[in-house]
């Protein structure tokens, strides 16, 4: 069946066409641009269509297509750079060049690349829904595929991969595909989902260590322009402890991708060691890519996420930023002419939020396994103000908020985490882990870490009135301490080899700056002059 | 395709900018339409938005004039293109692309539209080759590399208009210039909503520069719309001569609050919802649809770099307009009112300003090796110095301890002597030896 357009309006259109169903996918236009049910009337809807609509005529065709907006999963999508809609960038630039033109479809990844298929079950087993039948080397993945259905197997064939030829047949006559599509807006099912306690090394010392975050944890940093959002979530996209890592590039710069795919692919995951790009999944739709695919990017990527995580992986998923998105939900809303809540946000960005956030957690997978998909988010509020409607509806969801200052930013102290504003929830569980694996001392040297930078800040209070000449011995003694911590603990230069610090590490550096301020008070308490100790240690 | 040119006089009605055109058999987003007044003189429009036989046009130009009756609107089928040539430089054009330099319009070789298609993000070429301003703050301490977008935030009263016409004048772009670019770097600048004493000054600007310019003038009396269509000529033009010629492009775009309050302007007339102070709530799509053509292009010579000058409203950094440019560009430099009325030329606040793309384009290769380190110790220790001032406005001077003062003193020092250059062009090596030499006066250390 098919319809027509009668009306554009922005990036949504208005067709005539009847037996459509919400949220079904529909081609539109002459150039065949993918498009997203978003409102039913009588014979009538209104698309979201994920390309500009510029040059779209009324009368052009608008087709359904009888499914969801879906995206395809199996082996072959690590390494790959998509846009928001899926398509792999490669093969969208080897087709027409430097400039993406609206309605281009993209073959799909796995056509590239040979991939081999190893038979784990023969012919007569029986298998239940989420059972491995085989695996395939995904570089240096292995990378199970699971049944999609239960059943006794039939046949059951070793060899290359082959998108349209079926891996297995099953007695009952159902096939079995390596790759399968799955609708980006239901999330994938799971057995159930498991209190989380692992924690997720980042690498970034101030969060590893005052505000760790657990494994299937989600968190958010928002901050102004120019706090470093965009290296902070990029250094922890190429360092953090997880064994896949997908990276939504949400309407921002398309020089950062750019500057992003060079670094990522000339170095190598310090857990792994292997190249950084072989566990990396990237998504991108930079600011001036159309406004609708936006929207769907984030829903592209942790539908990616969470496959892996059905694969019993601990994936990190980290997407900058989600104001971009929320921002795309808006244009659509306005468009849609709905009543607007706060800021012309629509009223649904809250419950939004608050469903995406839920995609994140540590499950059970449905034959078993362990897997956890972590989301770290930036948020961009406008005019670096918090009380804006996506920073307080994120903060009611989130387990970790990181305030990124722009006062920290100003004088370069990055990563810009301001210590007083943010925190963790995941942080009991997550230290009794630190404690036990790392040291014991790693509880208290926080719980000593955080007094001293208390103290600071009321010391620099007086500071103000009287000079740094006016303070007792001991409180200077400390206000070089916590110098030290800001800037030698704290401060992490993400173009060095600093931009990367293991636990041990992490540890070692603050026990000996602690052990130093330990020292020298104890030889001020026994009459050194502050002066000398001050040299020093300088 | 239509096959035969269709024509209405089935105007509804026209506010301000905007024309409803009723009983429309068939119409295209965004195309463009002829509208024939009254007295016979004509103007075009675009599509804005289509329902059913009822379609929005925005008129380019003055609206008024038109009327119900005798008005004739003729829609061509075309989205709006810009036509291409190297004839376009030193040419100088209206926000409609029309000459206004007393000579006869060129003939193009080719055409593309006017709101171009967005960069495959794998096809950019990450950018990293410096572009020498001579002026130390941007050399040295937020350095400008080839492809970015970097906006001057400029306060009312400010000499953005100098600073930009400094960098007009000096601007080269670095080593890497002897393999690419051919014909040299070609200057384009778009002026939106000027005044003639501004533009004056420009266009002086521009004689002195030595090199190609092409320049799309919007003046204050010019038609509002035009503003919104005259950078989309500029970067359009800017693009064909980077791609296709090989020229090292770059586009002066001053001032980009015109170009926002035409936008609020046109998008109240359509009734929209209102965002953050009136401006629109796609308004961050819309400069994103501008600022992300700069860029450079993987095994291609050629490169789009972006300079727009953004008057900060209020002198408020948090204002919508350079807010959310802040949040598109590659970082900004800021320019302080405090800096200025102590007489330091370029008055550039070195703290809240920032080059992204800085790390890749500086050090050994690029620069110098010893770059990085110099431009480090000159922001900490000047930061220092900054908090000091606070204090010493409490406390007073004797109240603080020698090192202290040394700080203060040697952020006075820093402004004094490197932001302030006054009129002095300044290549990258003398910006860091005289950088150099302070630190070493001051017997700070380069980490």
């Amino acid at each position: 069946m098919s319809g027509r357009i009668v009306g554009i309006s922005g990036p949504t259109v208005l067709v005539e066409h009847p037996g459509l169903q919400l949220y079904e996918r529909v081609t539109v236009g002459h150039a065949r641009m993918m498009g997203e049910v978003v409102r039913l009337e009588r014979d009538r809807s209104i698309v979201q269509v994920y390309d500009s609509t510029r040059g779209l005529a009324v009368g052009e065709p608008a087709v359904g297509t009888g499914t969801h907006f879906t995206v395809r999963l199996g082996p072959g999508l690590l390494g790959q750079m998509f846009d928001g809609l899926q398509r792999p960038l490669d093969s969208l630039r080897a087709e027409q060049g430097a400039f993406i033109q609206p309605g281009a479809e993209g073959s799909r990844p796995w056509a590239a690349r040979a991939l081999r298929f190893v038979a784990t079950k023969k012919p007569g087993d029986s298998i239940r829904v989420g059972e491995a039948i085989g695996y395939v080397e995904e570089g240096a993945f292995r990378h199970p595929l699971l049944a999609d259905q239960e059943g006794i197997i039939d046949r059951i064939r070793d060899g290359e991969l082959d998108a349209e030829a079926p891996l297995a047949m099953l007695r009952e006559g159902q096939q079995m595909f390596a790759f399968h599509d799955w609708p980006v807006r239901v999330p994938r099912p799971y057995r159930r989902k498991l209190t989380q306690f692992e924690p997720l090394v980042t690498g970034q010392r101030c969060i590893d260590f005052l505000f760790p975050l657990a494994r299937g944890g989600s968190a958010i940093f928002p901050g102004g322009f120019g706090t470093g959002k965009t290296i902070l979530e990029q250094s922890i996209a190429k360092f953090a402890q997880s064994d896949i890592v997908v990276y939504v590039g949400c309407g921002e710069r398309g020089n950062e991708m750019a500057e992003m795919l060079d670094d990522f692919s000339s170095l190598a995951d310090p857990w792994s060691k292997r190249p950084l790009m072989s566990r990396t999944i990237v998504a991108v739709n930079t600011s001036n890519m159309p406004v609708a695919a936006r929207e769907a990017s984030i829903y592209t990527a942790v539908t990616m996420a969470e496959y892996y995580r059905d694969l019993g992986y601990s994936v990190l998923l980290l997407a900058d930023s989600l104001s971009r998105w929320a921002e795309a939900l808006r244009e659509i809303s306005s468009a849609l002419e709905e009543m607007p809540g706060e800021e012309g946000y629509p009223t649904y960005l809250a419950s939004r939020i608050a469903g995406f956030f839920a995609r994140a957690g540590a499950v059970e997978t449905l034959d078993g396994r362990t897997g956890s998909l972590t989301m770290i988010l930036s948020v961009s509020p406008p005019g670096g103000d918090f009380t804006e409607p996506v920073t307080q509806a994120c903060l009611r969801t989130t387990g970790s908020f990181f305030m990124l200052d722009t006062d920290l930013a100003h004088r370069r102290h990055f990563p810009a985490i301001n210590w007083f504003q943010s925190f963790s929830l995941y942080e009991r569980d997550v230290s009794r882990h630190f404690d036990e694996h790392v040291a014991q001392e790693w509880s208290t040297l926080r719980q000593q870490t955080r007094e001293f930078l208390q103290r600071e800040a009321s010391l620099r209070e007086v500071v103000e009135i009287v000079g740094t000449e006016g303070l007792q011995d001991t409180d200077r003694l400390l206000m070089r301490t916590t110098e030290q911590i800001r800037r030698q603990f704290l401060m992490q230069n993400a173009y060095t080899e600093d931009a990367f610090s293991s636990p041990e590490d992490t540890l070692g550096r603050i026990r000996d700056i602690l052990a130093r301020h330990a020292a020298a008070s104890e030889r001020l308490a026994k009459g050194a002059l502050l002066d000398e100790l001050l040299k020093e240690g300088a | 395709m239509r096959l035969s040119t269709h024509s209405y006089s089935t105007i509804r009605s026209i506010q301000g900018p905007l024309l409803f055109l009723d009983r429309v058999i068939e119409a295209r987003m965004s195309e463009v339409v002829r509208i024939t007044f009254p007295d016979g003189h004509e103007a075009e429009g675009e599509v804005l938005k289509i329902e059913d036989d009822l379609v929005l046009i925005q008129i380019v130009g003055e609206s008024r004039g038109l009327d119900t009756d005798h008005t004739q609107v003729v829609l061509t089928d075309a989205i709006k293109r810009a036509p291409l040539s190297l004839a376009v430089l030193n040419r100088a054009f209206d926000g409609s692309f029309r000459p206004i330099d007393g000579r006869r319009m060129f003939i193009p070789d080719t055409w593309a539209p006017v709101s171009g298609f967005p960069l495959n993000p794998v096809a950019r070429l990450r950018p990293q080759d410096l572009i020498e301003t001579g002026l130390s703050t941007i050399d040295g301490l937020n350095t400008l590399v080839k492809g970015q977008k970097l906006p001057i935030f400029s306060c009312a009263g400010l000499p953005s208009r100098e600073i930009a016409a400094a960098i007009l004048e000096h601007a080269r772009a670095g080593r890497s210039a002897a393999e690419g670019a051919a014909g040299g770097s070609v200057v384009v600048f778009v002026a939106l909503g000027l005044t003639y004493h501004e533009h004056a000054f420009y266009q002086q600007a521009l004689e002195r520069m030595r090199g190609d310019s092409v320049a799309f003038i919007n003046l204050a009396s010019d038609p509002v719309v035009e503003r919104l269509l005259a950078p989309r000529f500029g970067l359009t033009v800017a693009e064909h001569l980077a791609f296709e010629h090989g020229r090292d492009v770059l586009v002066l775009v001053t001032d980009m609050t015109n170009y926002c309050d035409a936008l609020r302007e046109v998008s109240a007339a359509r009734e929209e919802l209102p965002g953050r102070r009136g401006y629109p709530g796609y308004m961050y799509s819309e400069l994103a649809s501008l600022y992300e053509r700069a860029g450079r292009i993987k095994d291609t010579p050629g490169s789009v770099t972006l300079l727009p000058i953004v008057t900060m409203p209020e002198d408020d950094i948090t204002h919508p307009i350079p807010d959310l440019t802040g949040y598109i560009t590659e970082g900004q430099i800021v320019l302080s009112r405090e800096l200025h009325q102590r007489g330091i030329f370029p008055p550039v606040d070195v703290l809240p300003s920032l080059s992204r793309l800085m790390q890749r384009g500086i050090g050994a290769g690029h620069t110098r090796e010893d770059h990085r380190a110099i431009a480090n110790a000159l922001y900490t220790h000047y930061a220092s110095g900054r908090d000091l001032r606070r204090l010493e406005a409490i406390v007073g001077r004797d109240g603080m301890s020698e090192a202290d003062k040394k700080m203060l003193d040697f952020a006075d020092a820093f402004e004094r002597e490197i932001v302030h250059q006054g009129t002095v062009h300044r290549d990258i090596g003398e910006t860091l030896n005289v950088s150099r030499k302070l630190l070493e006066r001051f017997g700070l250390t380069t980490p």
